[in-house]
């Protein structure tokens, strides 16, 4: 008995040598949707680390030394892509001296390659303002993008870390069962703003309306990236005045007077989206995110 | 769906455990059959009544997937369609960029009435003056950058001179290791060295038109030169950088020895990280060490003759320098705050030559003198920079270089040396800059420039910087 006792301890001693130590993969997101829907998806068996809050524009980021000392240890890195980090992603991860997670490699994920892109430009000039020549970057804001990306990075997570591939499996399972219920749920609530006419501080909501039907009349930004002067603001609310947008929607991190002084002129209601996770009190996770996304759509527009 | 196979499993499972109950007695075989019984139905109770919770799941989950999936496939229709990528030669051309810059400048004094230098310091050699008067055009750079293969990335900067007949000079020529892994990073080329905290800034990305007195007396602008650098930045969540550089020299203060090996080698360590998510800082020690061979400059003795001065010796420089950086909620689009300085110390040691410069004008120095030369000075520049709208900024700097001490061998005449006279150099330098985007910036630049004994120099600058093509990264 002693040495059955030894034997199945020396046994699992030598398999779980076998295995390397069970530590989490690290995992470097650019911006809060990724990282929460890495979250979702890895469990326990991730460490998130999230390089910008819910309250910053990602495309206006430092190459911080805080960036680069968490992309050295990074085992994945999951961007937006489509130049929205190009300000900073390249650099850092040139200057953190980590193979794994270049661009390339199985530790660099890019989300936009598994949606389909709205607005590329069919000409590509800087006189067009902040345009990306890939389509807006902005994929987060479709629930439907969110579910096409879970699925590519629960695989890439499974690519890297086979040992844990059922666990990614599962969580995939049970977070697309949730999200689809949850978009079917957004969806009823959201079916009054079909066909509303909107009008943008940025370009920042085109998935958004793609999904719900709202149509974009205009935006406060002359052109994407450019601050609204006083002179295009006014020539924008004459030109939509007898459409009659029946709001003005932008992001928490957007400057707040341009649309305030655009509500004032036209009477359409300000809409402060979070735009992303922690854009805004109840946008904790995922599920908050559009739960507050269409709660505010909806008390808004009638 | 799961019933059939776990009541299988069970029914394979219980005989199996009961298998060690055939040497019991006929008591002791019935009760353990009645409590297998009771336990089977337990199970299968339960076993029921999970599968009906699971397929009432499975009916709604159902609904929920038809509706969703009929969004999914009008979506899915287009989405193969936009990974196409154009197959042509030029998909792998490099990425071009070219800085354009040019000024107005008004300057009281004429920089080009006497050599200009700035006193009390040896002289770099380096940019160092203001512009010409008036119009000027800045340097024109292209940069041109592209992975090489998996391996290596290539940079390089090319520097175009305004002036007619100035050949072009490359100014960064590198390759750079793509993820060695481990945290290690290695150049190779004519690098921007590492040191400090704007010496690995292109002067456009500068937040001043020039280049901070420190800069101009200790490097004669920047240290770059041809060689090699090691970066290992250390696995922990503070950044942690250190690194070492060795050249060929050339690049003030070291000079090109014509030797196999090393003319000129630097450390330095970084290290930085976030307070909260507002702030950012960076900070660190460099060191830069040479042994210069008859590195030159002129000067005029007491009689004002041109004369020409050698050094050879050793030089050591240290840099402290710090960054930190604030904006709210750490968005930089609408307001920030940036405070920087760095602290040059310098000390050389060696032999000062003093001779004619043109053998036909005579001068003190005529035959040569030379005797021992050592100094200790130091410098530094402090400056803030504040963003208060999205597109202006406001800045102030100040500089302040102290002469400290220079000693001169006996042989040596200070008055034929006045260029290493005491003198302490400061300047005092406000901007507001404008960038309607990210590409394009002008800026409006006063310096009270005391940086040349006399009257201070009033220098005004309007200057623009605009960036074509490749939408490049800044440094930290």
């Amino acid at each position: 008995m002693k040495k059955l006792l030894i034997r199945s301890l020396l046994w699992l001693a030598t398999s779980a040598a076998a295995f390397p130590a069970a530590a989490a993969l690290n995992v470097f997101a650019t911006v809060p949707e990724w990282g929460a829907l890495t979250q979702e998806l890895g469990g326990d068996k991730v460490k998130v680390f999230t390089a910008t809050n819910g309250l910053q524009d990602p495309h206006h980021v430092d190459a911080k030394p805080s960036l680069i000392a968490r992309l050295r240890n990074a085992d994945l890195v999951v961007a937006t892509g489509a130049e929205l980090e190009i300000g900073w992603l390249p650099l850092a991860l040139r200057e953190s001296g980590n193979g794994k997670a270049q661009p390339g490699q199985a530790g660099y994920f890019e989300a936009y390659q598994y949606v389909r892109m709205l607005e590329v430009p069919t000409r590509l000039d800087r006189a067009d303002g902040d345009v990306h020549a890939a389509g807006n970057p902005h994929i987060q804001t479709d629930p439907r993008n969110i579910l096409k990306v879970a699925e590519a990075l629960s695989k890439r997570l499974t690519e890297l870390d086979g040992a844990n591939a059922a666990v990614y499996q599962d969580n995939f399972k049970s977070f697309a069962d949730k999200w689809k219920k949850a978009i079917t749920r957004w969806e009823t609530a959201a079916a009054p703003l079909r066909g509303k006419l909107v009008v943008s501080q940025h370009k920042a909501w085109a998935y958004l309306y793609d999904w719900l039907g709202l149509k974009e009349v205009g935006t406060l930004e002359p052109k994407p990236g450019v601050e609204p002067s006083i002179a295009w603001l006014g020539e924008l609310a004459g030109r939509v005045a007898n459409q009659q947008p029946r709001a003005v929607i932008r992001t928490a991190y957007n400057p707040a007077r341009p649309a305030e002084w655009f509500s004032q002129k036209t009477g359409a209601p300000i809409v402060v989206l979070p735009f992303t996770v922690g854009g805004d009190e109840q946008s904790k996770d995922l599920f908050g995110l559009f739960d507050d996304t269409i709660a505010r759509l909806t008390a808004a527009i009638h | 769906m799961f019933k059939p196979r776990i009541s299988w499993a069970m029914m394979i499972a219980l005989p199996l455990f009961s298998v060690p109950a055939f040497a019991a007695d006929n008591a002791d075989l019935k009760a353990l059959r009645e409590e297998i019984s009771r336990l089977r139905d337990s199970y299968e109770s339960r076993i029921n009544s999970l599968e009906q919770r699971l397929a009432q799941a499975e009916t709604s989950a159902g609904k929920a997937e038809a509706s969703a999936a009929k969004a999914e496939t009008t979506a899915a229709a287009a989405s193969v369609a936009a990974t196409a990528r154009p197959a042509n030669e030029a998909a792998f051309n490099p990425a071009l960029s070219l800085i354009l810059s040019g000024m107005y400048t008004n300057l009281k004094d004429n920089p080009n009435k006497r050599p200009y230098a700035i006193n009390g310091f040896v002289p770099s050699n380096g940019e160092v003056a203001p512009p010409a008067r008036g119009f000027s055009l800045g340097e024109s750079e292209l940069a041109v950058s592209a992975n090489i293969d998996h391996y290596f990335r290539g940079q390089m900067t090319l520097a175009l001179p305004p002036e007619e007949g100035q050949s072009p000079t490359v100014e960064e020529a590198f390759i750079q290791t793509l993820g060695l892994s481990n945290g290690l990073n290695l150049k190779a080329g004519r690098i921007l060295s590492g040191v400090g905290y704007m010496n690995e800034q292109h002067a456009h990305a500068w937040d001043f038109s020039d280049a901070p007195l420190a800069y101009k007396a200790f490097f004669g602008g920047q240290q770059r030169g041809e060689g090699v650098q090691v970066k290992w930045l250390a696995p922990t969540d503070t950044f942690l950088e250190v690194g070492v550089e060795g050249g060929k020299g050339g690049s003030f203060p070291s000079t090109n020895n014509n030797k196999n090996g090393f003319n000129t080698g630097s450390l330095f360590a970084h290290i930085g990280g976030d307070v909260g998510i507002e702030n950012s800082w960076r900070t660190g020690l460099s060191f830069v060490s040479s042994k210069p061979q008859n590195r030159s400059y002129t000067d005029a003795d007491a009689l004002s003759v041109a004369t020409t001065n050698s050094f050879s010796g050793s030089s050591k420089t240290w840099i402290a320098d710090g960054v930190w950086k604030w904006a709210p909620n750490g968005d930089a689009t609408q307001r920030y705050l940036k405070v920087q300085g760095e602290y040059f110390a310098r000390k050389e040691n060696g032999s000062l030559t003093c001779a004619d410069a043109d053998a036909a004008k005579p001068s003190n120095c005529s035959g040569g003198r030379t005797d021992h030369f050592d100094s200790s000075q130091s410098g530094f520049y402090a400056q803030a920079v504040y963003k208060f709208a999205p597109t202006w900024r406001t800045g102030y700097r100040y500089d302040r270089l102290n002469y400290g001490t220079v000693n001169l061998g006996s042989n040596l005449n200070a008055a034929d040396m006045p260029i290493l006279g005491k003198y302490n150099p400061s300047r005092n330098t406000v901007m507001v800059d404008w960038s309607p985007s990210e590409f394009s910036l002008v800026r409006l630049q006063y310096a009270r420039d005391s940086s040349r004994s006399g009257s201070p120099d009033d220098q005004i600058w309007l200057h623009y910087i605009v960036s074509l093509g490749a939408h490049g990264a800044h440094k930290y």
